[in-house]
């Protein structure tokens, strides 16, 4: 549903002089002006300048050559905007939600609205009904687009008609073919190209764009010529086909909707006027309680605060406050307002306060005492691997989990703390195994008896130790269909020396394997 | 002064009480040092059995167990490394937590993290060498934590020197011979450590052969030695050649 409000600026003036339509100083001609490069020019014109031949867009000192009597009010577009908003939230009445059609009109979107008005024309009804009330002069068009009941609204009749409703049901081309092409909401001059190629009605350009000419005949390169006269026009409101794509639903047209914010309020109404300061500090330290919970419904804190005192004789103290980031402590407001509240005068009491977050912002809900309930309590195991993880890094803090492998160091895997272990249909039941495993396996240099039996003695590190006890080999084979065909096995064994230090090393390959020399021998492991 | 730290009448009353000499049923302080070479898995593998004996008594079923934490510094990685799933002692397999922490101050970093959750069984921690970090107002740091919250923290020095630290029990290991395995004698077998227990709040110093059976944590004295009768060796006053002097602190 689209509301033009003909007149919107007079009737905003007639409502501040507090005046009806034509009478008092509504009654002789009137014009309200703004002063531009080339001198006053006429925004708006009443009916009884209109009569005498002033019109909207006129320099006024044309209009005064016309009409000498004519009175001059600036106007105030600013103001005009701000009350078109707040009509736009008022005409969330009547449906879901309202979007502005600055600068004089207002969408609503009734889309199953209309039985709970009693239908469509009762509906239409009771918007010029309560926007009469309200001293507009309105005009409200229902159509299946937002394109056609905005022309509709505007090129239908007459102001102060009931409306026209455009029913799904009937073929709106026909319907609106009439309607002239200003009714596609284009531009001034792209109003001109098409009044100058001759395309006066959207029946015109329909016809056009299906490749009719007015005589009937078919002409395929009609849509197409006009596309290519307006190829370089990507906005809707300097390319008619685009509005007339709009108009007739084929492409969507969004619209912004007006989303009425209402600044945060707590007041206190006091049943004895207060006179003291220390009652003051316990109702403003309430307010600000009050303020928080507030603020912490709508996830948002206070950037600009407003404590109104009303007294009882009817004088109001405002102080204001702004913060430097958004907050919502209450003692932070508190301490705050305390410095600012020594200069009240508190006259015979004060009977009612108000504080008011003129201006706040978006901020995170947080626990405050986080901090504090882990002190006393200690912290859940998921907080500390957060923290954990987040100053040591993803792959710092790590769990050991199984994998089908039988090379060692592929038997283990590591995967975040706490994540489920990976299923598995079996695990591999080892053979003792070392309780550290060096990352890499280290090259020892063995001295054995024969090159396949066991080692005598061996030095890693630098440091040499005298085999006392072995246990082996344990032979794990390469794992063929995952390595080259050159990997060797390795013998494995668990070695204690003299001072019972006790290390798991291997033999890689043998010396009659054909794939490479004599075998090295690796330490890979230390048992506890 | 903490009076909780004092024995309690009924303590004093039983056995341990008044044989304070430590054995292996004695309570797990919350903070232990354990001294240890970094080329042999002396240390944690100690340390995990510290922890089990400790343990055995307090979680009955598997839904309170808690993980364990294992912290290493990048140092004690690159000598010792990395834990191996399937040589730890079977009930803690499946519950630990690894952190490789870059530097000595991460590792402390995660330790005091570590202590401060109430879901961790035990923290154990390797540290290699004498890091600048770890000095004894980080020591006494993880101290209070660890008794604040409970949890205990076993913190394992790889190739270091006893500097000042205020941990309750200091223990220095080295590999013993272990025990012939009943079917291979020739095998090696559990594991067995020579343990010096150099300063305690509560015991006397003293030496064991500790082995870690199956079940439990079993200790022997040591054979005589000649620093046995020798008088007690408070570590951290005693100024090794590479400690730090008091002064530096």
């Amino acid at each position: 549903m689209a509301i033009w409000c003909a007149d919107l600026a007079l009737d905003r003036w007639r409502h501040s002089e507090g005046c009806q339509r034509g009478e008092g100083p509504d009654a002789a001609p009137l014009a309200l002006i703004t002063e531009t490069a080339h001198g006053p020019r006429i925004d708006a014109a009443n009916p009884a300048a209109r009569a005498a031949g002033a019109a909207r867009g006129m320099m006024l000192a044309d209009a005064r050559t016309l009409c000498p009597a004519i009175e001059v009010r600036p106007s105030d577009p600013a103001g005009d905007l701000a009350f078109l908003e707040r009509l736009a939230l008022w005409a969330m009445r009547w449906g879901p939600w309202s979007a502005m059609d600055a600068p004089d009109g207002v969408l609503v979107d009734v889309t199953a609205v209309a039985h709970l008005f009693g239908g469509e024309r009762r509906l239409l009804a009771d918007v010029d009904a309560r926007c009469t009330a309200r001293g507009l002069a309105t005009r409200a068009a229902i159509a299946p687009t937002a394109g056609a009941a905005w022309a509709l609204a505007h090129f239908a009749g007459r102001v102060g008609e009931r409306g026209a409703i455009l029913s799904p049901d009937e073929d709106m081309q026909a319907r609106l073919a009439d309607l002239p092409v200003a009714a596609l909401r284009l531009d001034n001059d792209v109003l001109l190209v098409l009044k100058r190629l001759g395309l006066k009605r959207l029946g015109d350009l329909a016809g056009i764009e299906e490749g009719r000419d007015r005589t009937g005949h078919n002409d395929i390169r009609g849509r197409d010529a006009i596309q290519r006269r307006f190829r370089n026009r990507k906005s809707p409101a300097a390319n008619p086909l685009v509005r007339m794509d709009q108009l007739l639903g084929r492409v969507p047209e969004p619209l912004l909707p007006v989303v009425p914010v209402t600044a945060p309020m707590v007041q206190r109404r006091l049943m004895e006027p207060i006179r003291h300061r220390q009652l003051l500090d316990t109702v403003v330290s309430d307010l600000a309680q009050d303020m928080a919970r507030t603020l912490e419904a709508k996830g948002e804190g206070a950037r600009r605060l407003q404590l109104g005192l009303w007294r009882v004789d009817g004088q109001v103290l405002v102080r204001e406050l702004e913060m430097a980031a958004a907050t919502r402590d209450p003692d932070h407001m508190v301490r705050l307002f305390a410095e600012r509240l020594d200069d009240i005068d508190a006259g015979f009491g004060i009977e009612m306060l108000r504080l008011r977050a003129a201006w706040s912002q978006p901020l995170g809900l947080d626990q405050s005492d986080l901090e504090a309930a882990a002190e006393q309590h200690g912290t859940s195991l998921a907080a500390c691997m957060d923290r954990l993880t987040t100053r040591l890094g993803r792959g710092a803090v790590q769990r050991p989990v199984p994998r089908a492998s039988h090379i060692p160091e592929r038997a283990q895997g590591w995967q975040p703390p706490l994540e489920p272990e990976p299923a598995e249909q079996h695990q591999l039941a080892f053979h003792t195994r070392p309780l550290k495993l060096l990352d890499r396996p280290e090259r020892i240099s063995v001295l054995y008896a024969a090159p396949e039996g066991y080692p005598r003695r061996f030095s890693w590190r630098g440091e040499v130790c005298e085999v006392a006890r072995v246990e082996g080999p344990e032979r794990i084979a390469p794992e063929w269909w995952r390595e080259k065909g050159s990997t060797r096995l390795r013998d494995y064994y668990r070695v204690e020396d003299e001072q019972g230090r006790r290390y798991w090393i291997y033999r890689n390959g043998l010396a009659t394997d054909g794939r490479g020399g004599m075998p090295d021998w690796y330490l890979q492991g230390l048992f506890a | 002064m903490d009076t909780s730290t004092l024995p309690k009448a009924a303590e004093l009353a039983t056995r341990a009480a008044r044989n304070p000499r430590w054995q292996p049923d004695a309570a797990l302080p919350l903070h232990s040092e354990i001294f240890a070479p970094a080329t042999q898995g002396v240390g944690v593998g100690a340390a995990l059995a510290f922890a089990r004996q400790a343990l055995k008594g307090g979680e009955v079923s598997a839904l309170e167990e808690r993980s364990v934490l294992w912290v290493q510094d990048a140092r004690a990685i690159k000598l010792g490394g990395r834990p191996y799933r399937a040589g730890l002692p079977e009930n803690l397999r499946h519950r630990l937590i690894h952190v490789a922490a870059k530097t000595p101050e991460d590792a402390l970093f995660a330790m005091e993290e570590g202590l401060r959750c109430r879901d961790l069984a035990v923290v154990v921690g390797e540290v290699a060498g004498n890091p600048r970090a770890l000095d004894f107002t980080a020591s006494r740091r993880l101290t209070l934590t660890a008794e604040k919250h409970g949890v205990p923290l076993l913190l394992v020095r790889l190739e270091a020197e006893a500097d000042l630290s205020s941990a309750r029990m200091r223990w220095r290991l080295t590999s013993a011979p272990s025990a012939p395995p009943r079917w291979n004698v020739a095998a090696p077998g559990r594991p067995a450590w020579h343990a010096e227990l150099f300063r305690a709040r509560a015991h006397p110093p003293g030496e064991w052969i500790l082995r870690d059976e199956p079940e439990r944590l079993a200790a022997e004295r040591a054979p005589e030695t000649a620093s046995e009768t020798a008088t007690p060796d408070h570590g951290d006053l005693v100024r090794g050649p590479g400690a730090r002097s008091l002064a530096a602190l």
